[in-house]
Parts: structure tokens; C-alpha cells; sequence
């Protein structure tokens, strides 16, 4: 199988490219990138005139919900909602039923995500057993097993002694630590952002210290260990003050967010709609600054989606009631494209955000467009104007906060391993 | 005029004008009260619900008679005797009672928002009696009904909401409400107790109780939440009511005829002093009867003219 991808502009911020060229995929593998490719025989072209050829993007935070909650969604429908927003990889989060805290919870989802055969599958296993905060899980059997990077996500490592322990001992087998920060009792009962609107609409508040001050923790237990530690959706100024200040003094942090928490603030909430109820929360004016000059400064390093499925017996309640999450596979890049169109990122920064630097936080293997590489693409259409309608979502779940928006730019080809995955090149 | 929403659901949502036109309503209203015959034809052939998914002596009864006066049927449900407690979700129970066609459902739920989920998906009026910590619009109503009708009017009042603001539904509705209609509004409670950027709404905030309530017109006292209240949110009752219960020590501090309001259920003793409650400044009986009347003309004003 043959695929030629002609006049495509080829945006490769992992060896710095931005310029039009061709490429020949043969098999699974990129045989050939050169200024123009002539036609080769028995390959099928796409003539990407005006649209944009990336490395395949990566969603380094998703939760597939498999095993356990598969009415909610998938390996196979998340996966495939995957491709459907332009991402050949996914890492997908611990908090399934039973928890991924052992080789054969691990084993399962990337069995699950080889039949599925769309995008590639990461596994993030548990910090602690069961995520209960109490007791290590076995990292060197997970990683032996496939998982890539360890997190509690849903849940913070509350004890700052297990912390400690979870970094030091990942990093002497080089796994990355995604950290959820939420301090329990500072966000204790709270339902949303606490502010005038929470004020206003008599919904419990979650202070932003609530993730400030784990953010800090870990930054400081990163640095005084000399570990490594990611943190997981940032939604705060305060935040990204803290990992600012970390990457200046030298300390290993690496940070994320999603796109919700630069496109959305709680003033969405009024109306007491449940597709904008997550943790954390949708927060101020001055925090969505605050996200949108730290992905432009370089301290917040990847945007990921959080996809967090859920169905309508966890949604459709009373707000107080409601599950905490919204899906994202499919409007992230979408999303995101609104950082490029108003020139707070490159169009290279940003699939750096979205494709180079997870990589790198993971230690998977980058996608990049050079002789040799797995072909893992993703084609953008940043001229294309589309209007998010759930229903026609390939994810099982509905809970998406941007139901309606007119959006600019989307993906329009997926490639994975070689395969096209998605396309809309007609 | 006419009252031009489908749904009551906060005093927020309301204009001027709507609250003078509700509060005019049940001014005239209120006087079917006091007849021999309680009860006249305008609401012969309407059914109302009440749906309640907490606790409630005062509103469901105000709302049942104020039904009942106006010749509605009231239909009240009460979640431990209904489906809820098997597990219906609010949706579903709304959807059920829809099929039988009321032309207005109350509710009363512990989760802010419930009834704007009712509002979004019934065809029905829906009015909110109490929702959460977000608002209780009947409340504030009839306390402005029965400033009015003590007061002439609420321009330029001082008024002091003192206690637990942070938790409280009737401080919302009346902090709207009030401050829409000319009050000056100061607001009372430990730290703890006072909501973040409450200050925005147009209020002062204050920590002692004798500054909040020197030279008031009104106090409107609120009962502490015990039911919503968090872990540690003050040391102890004792505590709270050294600092904080009217008392007939501290009222000498407001105005001379200063009026002293509280939603009800009081707690005695806690925030506020028995002979305080019933004592001559007290007007808490009256926000009662008015209560009926304000509810009345709600009805009539959503169901009257349909």
C-alpha cells in the first residue's frame, strides 16, 4: 500500500519544517519527503493543496473507560473518536473498573486497542493500588507489561510521603508521574469554580488554592528529590505562576491543559448546564489569560483534551449530582486552532503542544515527518469552518461544552502506522 | 399589565416592574384572606403541584392554601412518599407528572438549579420554591410585600441580613430583590459564612453585628443551615449565637420602630432571642400571611389569564 501526500505545507516543529513538500508513504514507514514527488504507480494520492501535514498529534490525557464502563465509551469508539479529531496516539487514564494498577488490566487495554486497529493506545497505569492513595502499585510490572506513565488522575496522591515515594521510584525506572492536583479539603463538597458566579448561583465553590497548592507541592517534592513530575490539566493562574517559576529554577515539571480551560470560564455555568461541570473547574477571565500566556511562554508544554466521557444517567441530574467531565477527542485541535487565529501560538507551536512535547513527556516515540519514520500524519484543514454537533460525534458520549460552536480548522486526513484512519478528503 | 415569563424562577430574572406588578397583585389578593368565604372562582379547573424534595411546614402549606383560595387543585408530592424514593431521577418524575397535564408545578429541591431543569423541559410554568443555596424568589416577595405595607415603600431602607449568607437561598433573593428596589442592603456573618465577591452585588459587607445593625430599619435574621453546614464551619452554636442571635440588647441598637424579619423556622435562642421573635418590633407573623397572598397572586398571574 502506497499513499502520496502532494503540495501539502509540512508544518514539523520536531526538526523545525515549514515548507511545501511531498511525501510517499510506503507500507507502514515514510519512504520519501522531497520538494515534489512524481506519481508512483498503484499509490493513492491526495492532493493537499492549502492544507496543513503535521506529525500525528497526541492526546497524552484521555479516559477510554474500558474495562468497566464501556456503555460510557470504548477502547474501540474512543479510539476511533480519536482519529475523528486528527490524533494517531492516545494515552488513556488509570480510573477504569477494575483500576489499571496491574499487568492484566494493561494487557487487556492495549489487546483491546490492537483489535480496534485505529489509533496507538498508551496506557497511564495507577500510582497507587485501586487509586486509593495508600500503597505503590507495582511500576516495573506495569511498565514490562506496556503501561507508559503512572497517575492517580480523578484522584490526587493526597499523602505527600507516598508522593515522594511514587516519584523517586518511577524515575529510577523512567516513567513519567502525571499528577492530578486537588486538595481534598480545600475542594471539598465544591460543584464548580468558586466566585461571584458560584456566589450567584448558589453552587459550592472549589477554590483555586485547592490546585495551586498541590501544584506547588509536587514542584516542591520534584525538587527536592531532583524526580520529575507532570501536572495534569492546569486551570489556574496560580499554576502556572508556580510551574513558571519551577522551570526557571531548574526544577523537572512538566505542565498541561485543556482546551476548555483557555476557550471556557464559569460564567458558561450559568444556566446550570452539566456539559460544563469537570475538575477541575471551568475558572475566571484572569485564569484563561493567565493558561493562554503560559502556552505562549513555553511553561505550559501540551494541550490535551481530558476526554471524559460520560452518558446521560451521570449528566442528565441536578448539577450537585452530575459526574465530573466533558469528552474532547474530537473538538481539542478544533479548539485549540482559536490560540493560532489569534496569534498567541504558531500553527508549529502549537502542533508542538499537541504532538512533539507530549511525546517527549511520555517518552513514546515522537511522530515526524522525516525518511524512515512511522508514518503517523495528520492532515489539517485550517480554512475549514464546522459546526460541533454531538450527534454526529464517533464517541459514545454527548457531553461535550461546545455543542453548537462554529469552529475554524479541522483535521481532515488521519494516517496511522501507514493506514488512512479518517479522512474527509472525499 | 401582564406578567410576560412562563416560570418564576429567581428574583434576579425579575424587573422592577414585575416586582411592583407581583407585589400590587397580592396586596388586592390578600384581602380573599379575610373574608368569611376564603375562596374565589379564578383558578376553578387549574391543577398545581407542589413537588417537594425536602422538608417544608410554611411554603408547601402557603403554596396549598393560596391554590385553594384561588380554587386551583393542589396536588402535593412528597419524595418519601413517591416514586423519588425508589429511585426516579427529577427528570423522569417531571416527565411523568407533565403527561397529566398541571398547569403549574412548585418545587422545592436541596440541589441550586433543579427548577430551571424543570423550567427547560416542561411546557407547564414552573416556580421555584427554594432551590439549593441558590434562591427562594416566594420568600423575598413577601418580605418586600411586607416592607411595603409597613414601609410605603423600600427606596432608600437600611436593611441588615444577618447570619449565615454563604448557605442561604432567602439572603439571594432578598439581596436582588432589595437592592432592585432602592434598599440599602448590608449584609452580617463570620468569614466563614459570608460567599466570595458577595460584595459585587452591590452590598456592604460586615463582621460584627452591632456595626451591621446600628441605625437599620430592618433586621431580617436567617436561621442557620444545620442541614447544609460543613465540617468546622464555626466551633460550636454557643459560639455562634454569643456573637450573632438578636438579642433585645442589640436591637437597641437599630431605629427606633426598626422591623425584625426572619424566614422561619427560627432555631430559639441561636440566632434570635424568643421574646425578640414575638416581641413588639416583630413582623415575622406578618411575612407569613403575606406569604399567601404573594403566592396567590403568582398563580394568578402565571395561570390566571391561561
Amino acid at each position: 500500500m502506497k499513499i502520496l501526500l502532494k503540495g501539502g505545507r509540512i508544518v514539523d516543529p520536531s526538526q523545525n519544517i515549514d515548507s511545501t513538500m511531498d511525501i510517499l508513504i510506503e507500507g507502514d514507514t515514510i519512504s520519501r519527503i522531497e520538494n515534489t514527488i512524481d506519481p508512483v504507480a498503484g499509490a493513492q494520492v491526495f492532493d493537499l493543496k492549502d492544507k496543513v501535514v503535521s506529525p500525528g498529534l497526541i492526546d497524552m490525557h484521555t479516559h477510554l473507560r474500558e474495562p468497566g464502563f464501556e456503555y460510557k465509551e470504548t477502547i474501540r469508539t474512543g479510539s476511533e473518536a480519536a482519529v475523528a479529531g486528527g490524533f494517531t496516539a492516545i494515552a488513556c487514564m488509570a480510573n477504569t473498573e477494575p483500576v489499571n494498577d496491574n499487568r492484566s488490566i494493561t494487557e487487556f487495554i492495549l489487546k483491546q486497542a490492537r483489535l480496534a486497529d485505529m489509533a496507538h493506545v498508551y496506557p497511564v497505569a495507577a500510582v497507587s493500588k485501586g487509586l486509593k492513595g495508600k500503597t505503590l502499585a507495582e511500576f516495573g510490572e506495569l511498565k514490562d507489561a506496556g503501561a507508559v506513565a503512572l497517575s492517580d488522575d480523578g484522584n490526587p496522591v493526597e499523602d505527600s510521603g507516598l508522593m515522594k515515594n511514587a516519584l523517586e521510584y518511577a524515575y529510577s525506572l523512567g516513567m513519567p508521574v502525571i499528577s492530578h492536583c486537588e486538595d481534598k479539603g480545600l475542594a471539598s463538597g465544591g460543584v464548580m469554580n468558586e466566585g461571584l458566579v458560584s456566589t450567584l448561583l448558589g453552587l459550592q465553590g472549589i477554590p483555586n488554592i485547592a490546585e495551586d497548592i498541590m501544584t506547588s507541592r509536587d514542584i516542591a517534592i520534584a525538587g527536592y528529590t531532583g524526580t520529575s513530575v507532570h501536572i495534569s490539566h492546569v486551570s489556574t493562574a496560580g499554576s502556572v505562576r508556580a510551574v513558571r517559576e519551577a522551570k526557571k529554577m531548574g526544577i523537572k515539571v512538566t505542565a498541561e491543559t485543556a482546551p476548555h480551560y483557555f476557550a471556557l470560564t464559569d460564567d458558561a455555568l450559568k444556566g446550570y448546564s452539566t456539559d460544563f461541570k469537570m475538575y477541575p473547574p471551568l475558572r475566571s477571565r484572569e485564569d484563561t489569560e493567565a493558561i493562554m500566556a503560559g502556552l505562549q511562554d513555553g511553561t505550559i508544554d501540551a494541550i490535551a483534551s481530558d476526554h471524559a466521557p460520560h452518558s446521560t444517567i451521570e449528566k442528565d441530574v441536578e448539577f450537585d449530582y452530575a459526574a465530573n467531565g466533558i469528552i474532547g477527542l474530537e473538538t481539542s485541535l478544533s479548539v485549540s486552532m482559536k490560540l493560532v487565529d489569534e496569534g498567541i501560538l504558531s500553527l508549529g507551536q502549537l502542533i508542538e503542544k499537541m504532538s512533539t512535547n507530549p511525546a517527549a513527556i511520555l517518552k513514546i516515540p515522537k511522530d515526524t515527518l522525516q525518511k524512515g519514520a512511522t508514518a503517523n500524519i495528520t492532515v489539517i484543514d485550517t480554512h475549514k469552518v464546522w459546526t460541533v454537533d454531538s450527534e454526529r460525534f464517533r464517541s459514545k458520549s454527548r457531553n461535550t461544552p461546545f455543542q453548537g460552536w462554529q469552529l475554524k480548522g479541522k483535521a481532515v486526513l488521519t494516517i496511522v502506522s501507514g493506514k488512512v484512519k479518517y479522512s474527509e478528503m472525499g | 399589565m401582564e406578567l410576560s415569563k412562563k416560570d418564576i424562577l429567581d428574583i434576579g430574572d425579575l424587573s422592577v416592574e414585575e416586582i411592583n406588578l407581583i407585589l400590587d397583585t397580592a396586596e388586592s389578593l390578600k384581602e380573599i384572606s379575610t373574608r368569611k368565604i376564603k375562596k374565589v372562582p379564578t383558578l376553578r379547573g387549574k391543577t398545581i403541584i407542589n413537588l417537594f424534595y425536602e422538608a417544608s411546614t410554611r411554603t408547601r402549606t402557603s403554596f396549598e392554601i393560596a391554590a385553594k383560595r384561588l380554587s386551583a387543585d393542589a396536588v402535593n408530592i412528597s419524595t418519601s412518599t413517591s416514586s423519588v424514593a425508589k429511585g426516579e431521577t427529577l427528570i423522569d418524575t417531571a416527565k411523568t407528572l407533565e403527561s397529566m397535564s398541571p398547569d403549574i408545578i412548585i418545587i422545592r429541591h436541596s440541589a441550586s438549579g433543579a427548577p430551571h431543569i424543570l423550567a427547560r423541559l416542561l411546557q407547564q410554568s414552573v416556580i421555584n420554591a427554594g432551590d439549593g443555596k441558590h434562591e427562594h424568589p416566594t420568600q423575598a416577595l413577601l418580605d418586600m410585600m411586607t416592607l411595603r405595607e409597613k414601609r410605603g415603600s423600600l427606596e432608600g431602607l437600611k436593611v441588615a441580613i444577618v447570619g449565615d449568607i454563604a448557605h442561604s437561598r432567602v439572603a439571594r433573593s432578598n439581596i436582588h430583590g432589595l437592592t432592585k428596589m432602592g434598599a440599602e442592603v448590608a449584609l452580617c456573618g463570620p468569614v466563614v459564612m459570608m460567599p466570595r465577591h458577595i460584595e459585587k452585588l452591590g452590598v456592604t459587607v460586615h463582621h460584627s453585628m452591632e456595626d451591621a445593625i446600628r441605625g437599620v430599619d430592618v433586621i431580617m435574621m436567617l436561621r442557620i443551615q444545620f442541614e447544609r453546614q460543613g465540617t468546622n464551619t464555626f466551633p460550636s452554636m454557643r459560639e455562634y449565637s454569643k456573637y450573632y442571635c438578636l438579642t433585645g440588647d442589640r436591637i437597641r441598637l437599630a431605629h427606633d420602630d426598626v422591623l425584625v424579619m426572619h424566614p422561619g423556622p427560627i432555631n430559639r435562642g441561636i440566632e434570635i432571642a424568643p421574646d425578640v421573635a414575638y416581641g413588639p418590633y416583630s413582623v415575622i407573623l406578618n411575612q407569613v400571611t403575606n406569604g399567601v397572598a404573594v403566592r396567590m397572586a403568582l398563580l394568578y398571574l402565571l395561570a390566571g389569564g391561561k
